[in-house]
């Protein structure tokens, strides 16, 4: 599978690491960033819950601490603005892998239907708590040292970290698809019960999953907190997160290693594209909840496997017209 | 903390409670007979407490007089979106793909609204809203009573619907199971298609009363559909008498918790009890056990 | 012969329907012993509380020795005990190759489990032999889903297994499959019988039961009616009752 496309993710690779080289206008970058950070967190979200088949509507949770972790340490250990500040995004996600673990051990207790309502009820404990605690900042959220960087080259630095973020996340992918701990997260979401009969130790495999999944989303937290410079609770521990990320693997193809990749460069593109031009919020809205409409309706599986069924028809169908035409019998 | 505020925040809770249950009530019931998870109930909600709002602001009907025409108009909403949308949810994943085609369409109803009434809060108005009468003591918001007295009427109605007719019959069958419930010649289609507009419906009463006690927006459908999440979940997916349960548990326990300990521990705490319960039990208070699929 | 598997009085109800009571059964070490039984009889039931997937309400099932009554089913089949369903269970979004290499080996850690490469060479070479085995290795990159029922009986066949089982309970493997088919699996079972494996077969095709089974059991209305060899089973006016009249005719709730 990856055999014939390994030429494509070279090009793509270094079309991204030459994009901020070329295009220096800071809207675009801005952009890319946002682009990248959410291509890491659905592919690691996929890694999970494309896999396993549990949806975790919960993940800005992972974000936030992430966020907040990254905010905290700064704080504490007067980590002044430079560069020093980056060695810290993976610290966060550490400290979101190890939240991860107690609200897995709750959540992922529960049948799949109820696992996704559990999430949301977990993001939302964390959500307030955050707003409601002082050591939290509260509402008023937590401020980072800014990084006096020049304007025009703000972006370079963070564009790359988000980068490698996400070639790590895909990385991470491969290597747990590959693995045999990636055909029992696959079992799981076939026939969990049928693989616990096999062996397969099915709370352990799911647990791993998550927790991994978290500490990549972890580290896209930390490095939104320290781009922005400033958090707010209900910013890094935002809903529309939680269901963007899914979406962007549902619009990509769930379980596939290319639908998160895409789903996010073009859902979160489009989105910060559209809260550029259009501060109408509410046409936004209406717009992106209609496309998924059409999406979710008509091309479940994804457009990734949407355009490959596409192909293949297309391709069967040129076959079968050339054999018409070379005169073989059909 | 006195043991008046006690009392009073416990019956405040069981007056709003009622109003919440309904509403879980008509969200477990889609769950329980189509398997499908309507995250578009809080949008509904405001769309009711809207379209209540239009009718006593632009045309001078009363609130309750209003839920006349809001009622069967949400229950039309509901079956044209049943129809257009989710009876094209295919395949194993079907529960998931619900989540997601009806929270696309809450994005949708969403921006709608915003456009139409903009994001200014609103709030309904009637002479009830702000009055409250002394019982024992207690000052209790007329629109308190007048709303449970309607949770109690549209609930007692729910019930009588399925226990006294056939239709519901057919629905008790389709919420025990819907394959054999098939078999025995019910028109499932029917009955789900029927169930999504009645828990649709009740979301306008829901919202009335809503928009009359909480100034409201748009984006206030967020906190609604988490707590009646939090509800149906909490008293097992696609049990009705779950949902009465927990809905007035759950606003009482909030309510008694703003008073003990503050209000900042009061929303917390309606997901954490939620996270707690499950922790020990899974299936939720009144849910079925999963089964072992041998 | 030594007793490798032992039933002892187990009995099971669900709500008011009491489908396994006080029934008894045993599998010597190196036979292949049949269970048979009209519908409703408890035969699904009793495998799976056999393999952990039901508790039994009193009762005890040994194996090897080690008592399993209240086992997981991953315990169990890290114990030795393979078992095929009624109805197919195979993960239909993975390759068939895939599907056998989920199956973990009986008695490593979960660590390791974890940890372990899916292409180690021996594994991959102990799949492809199984797969070859039961004639569907030039299927083994399909996805499962593809497979026609036939096939993923065999495939079912080929995972239980990988594990190396000491004894294999099937639940129906002659169900819905063409007489060709049919043998081929007959074929199977002996020769790997031979090789020192046991099997508890749940079958309706009696031809099949008869010819291959050395010991039959016969369970009516949740219980062991008779046991013995295929021809003492067949000239059993007890067992003739049983499928015949005077059984419960409700609805076959083994179906899972």
């Amino acid at each position: 599978m990856l055999r014939v496309r390994n030429v494509w993710w070279i090009v793509a690779l270094a079309a991204f690491v030459l994009f901020p080289l070329i295009e220096t206008n800071p809207t675009w970058t801005t952009i890319g960033i946002f682009a990248l950070i959410f291509m890491g967190c659905a592919t690691s979200w996929n890694m999970f819950s494309g896999y396993s088949g549990y949806v975790n509507l919960g993940s800005a949770v992972s974000y936030g601490v992430g966020a907040y972790t990254i905010t905290l340490l700064a704080d504490h250990l007067n980590v002044p603005g430079n560069g020093d500040l980056f060695w810290l995004v993976p610290v966060g996600g550490l400290a979101a892998m190890i939240i991860a673990i107690p609200v897995g051990l709750i959540a992922l207790r529960v049948r799949r239907h109820t696992f996704v309502v559990i999430t949301i009820a977990i993001f939302f404990v964390f959500q307030l708590s955050a707003i409601n605690f002082s050591f939290t900042g509260g509402t008023a959220g937590l401020q980072l040292p800014l990084i006096p960087w020049l304007e025009t080259n703000y972006n370079k630095p963070f564009y790359y970290a988000a980068l490698a973020i996400a070639v790590f996340a895909v990385l991470l992918s491969v290597a747990v698809r590959r693995s045999r701990f990636g055909l029992q997260l696959l079992a799981i979401r076939d026939d969990e019960d049928r693989a616990a009969g096999l062996g397969v130790k099915v709370f352990a495999v799911k647990l791993v999953g998550f927790t991994m999944s978290a500490f990549v989303v972890g580290m896209g937290g930390a490095l939104y907190a320290i781009f922005i410079g400033q958090i707010y609770p209900q910013f890094v521990f935002d809903p529309i997160f939680d269901i963007s990320i899914a979406l962007m693997c549902i619009f990509g193809g769930l379980g596939t290693l290319t639908g998160p990749l895409l789903g996010a460069l073009v859902l979160e593109s489009t989105q910060q594209y559209l809260a550029i031009r259009f501060s109408n919020g509410s046409l936004y809205l209406i717009i992106f909840g209609s496309l998924f409409l059409v999406i979710v309706l008509f091309m479940p599986q994804g457009i990734v496997v949407f355009l490959g069924d596409w192909r293949s028809r297309r391709k069967a169908r040129l076959a079968e017209g050339a054999r018409v035409v070379l005169g073989e019998a059909s | 903390m006195n043991g008046t505020a006690v009392l009073h925040s416990i019956i405040d809770g069981v007056l709003t409670g009622s109003v919440y249950a309904l509403m879980a009530t008509g969200l477990t019931l889609i769950f329980g007979v189509m398997n499908i998870i309507n995250v578009a109930q809080g949008i509904f909600v405001i769309l009711g407490a809207y379209l209540s709002y239009a009718l006593s602001v632009h045309l001078g009907i009363d609130l309750f007089v209003g839920l006349a025409i809001t009622i069967p108009t949400l229950f039309v909403v509901g079956i044209v979106v049943e129809r257009l949308f989710l009876t094209r949810i295919k395949g194993p994943e079907r529960v998931v793909m619900s989540i997601l085609v009806t929270y696309a369409v809450s994005l949708v109803i969403e921006g709608i609204l915003n456009m139409v009434f903009s994001t200014n809060y609103v709030e309904l108005h009637a002479w009830y809203v702000n009055r409250s009468v002394k019982v024992f003591g207690i000052y209790l918001p007329y629109i308190y009573l007048l709303g449970f007295a309607m949770a109690v009427v549209l609930l007692t109605a729910l019930y009588v619907m399925l226990y006294r007719t056939r239709f519901g019959t057919s629905v008790r069958a389709s919420l025990a199971d819907q394959t054999s419930a098939a078999l025995v010649g019910i028109n499932v289609r029917r009955v789900s298609t029927i169930c999504f507009g009645l828990g649709v419906a009740v979301t306008a009463a829901g919202g009335m009363i809503y928009g009359a006690t909480n100034a409201f927006n748009a984006s206030s459908s967020y906190d609604l559909i988490s707590r009646l999440l939090v509800i149906i979940v909490l008293g097992g997916m696609g049990s009705l008498g779950g949902a009465l349960v927990a809905g007035i548990m759950m606003v009482t326990i909030e309510d008694l918790v703003a008073v003990v300990w503050g209000p900042v521990w009061s929303n917390l705490s309606f997901f954490l009890i939620l996270v707690i319960v499950l922790s020990l039990r899974p299936q939720g208070l009144f849910g079925k056990q999963s089964v072992r699929v041998a | 012969m030594t007793t490798l598997l032992s039933v002892d009085r187990v009995s099971k109800s669900f709500g008011g329907l009491q489908a396994l009571s006080e029934c008894s059964l045993s599998v010597e070490k190196g036979s292949i012993t049949g269970l048979i039984g009209p519908n409703g009889s408890g035969k699904t039931t009793l495998f799976n509380v056999i393999t952990g997937y039901e508790k039994p309400d009193s009762g005890a099932v040994t194996f090897e020795g080690t008592e399993i009554t209240r086992a997981s089913p991953s315990r169990v089949f890290a114990l030795g005990v393979g078992r095929t369903f009624q109805i197919t269970r195979i993960f239909a979004r993975i390759s068939v190759l895939e599907n056998m290499l989920v199956a973990t080996q009986r008695d490593e850690g979960w660590l390791r489990g974890l940890t372990r490469s899916k292409s180690s060479k021996s594994e991959l070479a102990s799949a492809m032999e199984w797969l070859d085995f039961v004639g569907i290795v030039r299927l083994a990159d399909q996805p499962a889903g593809s497979l026609s029922f036939g096939q993923r009986k065999l495939l079912e066949l080929a995972y239980v297994l990988v594990a190396d089982p000491d004894v294999i309970l099937l639940d129906e493997p002659a169900g819905g499959v063409n007489l060709t088919l049919i043998n081929e699996i007959a074929e199977k079972i002996r020769s790997l019988n031979k090789s020192g494996k046991s099997f508890l077969i749940v079958e309706h095709n009696m031809e099949f039961v008869m010819n291959l089974c050395d010991r039959v059991t016969v369970m009516h209305q949740g219980a062991d009616l008779v046991s013995g060899t295929p021809s003492e089973i067949r000239s059993n006016p007890l067992v003739l009752d049983a499928y015949l009249g005077g059984s419960d005719e409700y609805d076959d709730e083994e179906v899972s």
